[in-house]
């Protein structure tokens, strides 16, 4: 497994909106690198023969039917929110770009 | 149900417009539909549109820590039924992926979407434009939740955003087509032609106005009969087909523009500016698009086998062709009746009741291809929202069969109707506009007319056989409209002739 440079980390810190010092840049890349090099110890199985996966779980189609339960009141669903108007979640302000759905 | 017709040249030309002919646009689509199923993807919560915001969320769809999504069976069945219906290949086994962003109309910042293995890959639509059919190819159907919605506060100096999160979790199916368009007219004819399918296929009620069918564009233009394609643009917030339209034409001259200037075209996503009738590059640019996907450890796989593929397919409601053929076997209609009546879903459902509530299928094709139709899209509402129900229009036309009204009165009637919403043999009664048949109550206004028109009573004697419908037509105005023109006709032959 490659190392982690130190540009890699502040690309995936301003994703993740988190501020680093250089301080901080040098640490994890180090630390990230040691990472992947213990988990690239899994490289050396043979896998060839093993289907991917995404979890360990033996499980599929795991559904529920179309049948409307319960929801929060406006008043429990604002609950925890720092800030609200009008029954809305307050939020800084964002620019008109419209999300990604 | 309403097919726009849009001029694309009916904008004023800039004069510093290059020769068009030199490049063509090539267009692709990706298309959200909301799916009408009762509740979110992944929760119990309502997807009821204009309800007050935040009464239809819980700990799933707010993304509160420690909970997990359950899917839902019905929107899997509804995305395989749209997949099947583009004839796309079904992947036996499909999973979901996380796509990880900040916006705050996701509050897990990731949205649980497919990327990696969708629930169709490949197929096409065949589309009619003015050149004949034409294939559009499909890349992929797939399965995802919508986002909640921002609101932005009036005042251009608030410091702040409002979020809603209704919508967040609402099931979205994305079609994203192959760029196999190169017109504005072809464009619409997909665009028309994917909303009247997924109407048939009941899966959405694609209403535009409530943003249940978002369009959104992928354009490059290129030299007219090369086939590299050019850098392509991205353009989202066109809430109506006729944006689109006017979108395409504004990027075929912005792109065509840049090329005859010597410039390139940027590979960008633009967002359409409705008041400026321009697209406009996103400032959200520092931040490029990595949204890192990796399947969501919290769902387990669909497996789609082929015992469940083929139950889905057993049961797909009657798509168009199937409902015209039935429509010429089942009411006796001419193709060309058949055609128009099934070429809107909820079109084809209002003639379908009103044939149920009175079987002259003919007379109320009629109806329907004339009256009704000139009216919907007058109107622009939907026939599910038009002031007369199916069973009101089967009554105007049991009155005439019955002999109770004339032709003219039932256009009356008709019109009534429409404009008030009431129930038209109620309007027949309270308005004493019901048929006189009874020969002795016609002879008294023929004789009337007989009196008053000593002109015509001559040419007719003379053997003006034209004249007669003129006479008829002063008898009819006497009854306003009241008396049965057959026994008019017979009187006066009787009388006169």
């Amino acid at each position: 497994m490659g190392q982690i440079s130190e540009d890699q980390v502040r690309h995936v810190a301003l994703l993740s909106r988190l501020e680093l010092t250089e301080d901080d840049v040098r640490h994890f890349a180090h630390d990230l690198s040691s990472i992947l090099g213990y988990v690239a110890k899994l490289d050396e199985l043979d896998t060839s023969q093993i289907p991917p996966t995404s979890h360990s779980l033996r499980l599929e189609n795991a559904f529920r039917d179309d049948e409307v339960g319960a929801s929060l009141t406006n008043e429990q669903a604002l609950a925890n929110a720092p800030e609200s108007e009008d029954g809305l979640f307050k939020v800084p302000p964002v620019i008109q770009d419209g999300g990604g759905a | 149900m309403t097919v726009l017709n849009y001029n694309c040249h009916e904008r004023t030309k800039d004069p510093s417009m290059p020769a068009m002919s030199k490049y063509e646009p090539v267009i692709g689509f990706e298309v959200h539909v909301e799916l009408c199923t009762a509740t979110k993807i992944f929760c119990s919560c309502p997807t009821t549109f204009g309800s007050p915001p935040n009464t239809q969320v819980c700990p799933v769809c707010l993304g509160m820590p420690g909970v997990l999504p359950v899917l839902n069976r019905r929107a899997v069945e509804f995305a395989l039924r749209t997949a099947m219906a583009l004839n796309c290949n079904i992947p036996e086994r499909c999973n979901f992926d996380r796509k990880n962003y900040y916006y705050p109309d996701l509050p897990k910042n990731y949205q649980i979407s497919q990327n990696y293995a969708c629930i169709g890959t490949g197929g096409w639509l065949d589309i009619e434009t003015p050149a004949g059919t034409k294939r559009v190819r499909m890349n992929n159907v797939h399965l995802e939740e919508d986002a909640g919605k921002l609101i932005h506060p009036e005042d251009p100096g608030a410091d702040y955003s409002l979020v809603d999160l209704n919508r967040a979790g609402t099931p979205l199916i994305e079609i994203v087509s192959e760029p196999d368009m190169s017109s504005a007219e072809d464009a619409l004819a997909y665009m028309n032609t994917l909303k009247n399918l997924l109407e048939y296929l009941e899966v959405s009620d694609c209403k535009m106005q409530e943003g249940r069918l978002r369009f959104e564009l992928n354009i490059s233009v290129r030299e007219a009969g090369t086939e590299r394609l050019g850098t392509k643009v991205e353009v989202k917030n066109l809430n109506s087909m006729k944006t689109v339209l006017k979108c395409i034409e504004h990027e075929t001259w912005r792109q065509t523009r840049l090329l005859e200037e010597g410039g390139r075209v940027m590979q960008e996503t633009r967002l359409w500016d409705e008041a400026a009738g321009a697209t406009r590059a996103m400032r959200s640019k520092e931040v490029a698009n990595d949204y890192r996907y990796f399947p969501d450890p919290d769902l387990v796989e669909i497996h789609v086998t082929p015992e469940w593929r083929d139950a889905v397919r057993a049961h797909l409601p009657e798509l168009q062709e199937a409902k015209r053929r039935r429509f010429i076997e089942e009411y006796g209609l001419p193709e060309y009746d058949a055609r128009i009546l099934t070429n809107s879903k909820p079109v084809a459902s209002y003639y379908e009741a009103a044939v149920a509530a009175h079987p002259n299928p003919k007379a109320l094709s009629n109806w329907m291809m004339t009256e009704v139709l000139r009216e919907l899209n007058a109107r622009e509402v939907e026939p599910a929202d038009f002031a007369l129900k199916p069973a009101g229009l089967a009554a105007i036309v049991r009155m005439i069969d019955e002999g109770r009204i004339s032709g003219k009165i039932a256009k009356d009637v008709f019109a009534k109707a429409v404009e008030s919403g009431r129930d038209p043999a109620e309007i027949v009664q309270a308005e004493g506009l019901v048929q006189v048949t009874d020969a002795g109550e016609v002879e008294k206004w023929v004789d009337e007319a007989i009196a008053e028109n000593p002109d015509m009573v001559e040419k007719i004697r003379a053997g003006n056989t034209k004249t007669v419908q003129a006479l008829v037509g002063q008898v009819m105005k006497k009854s306003r409209g009241k008396a049965n023109p057959k026994i008019v006709n017979e009187l006066i032959a009787a009388k006169l002739c």
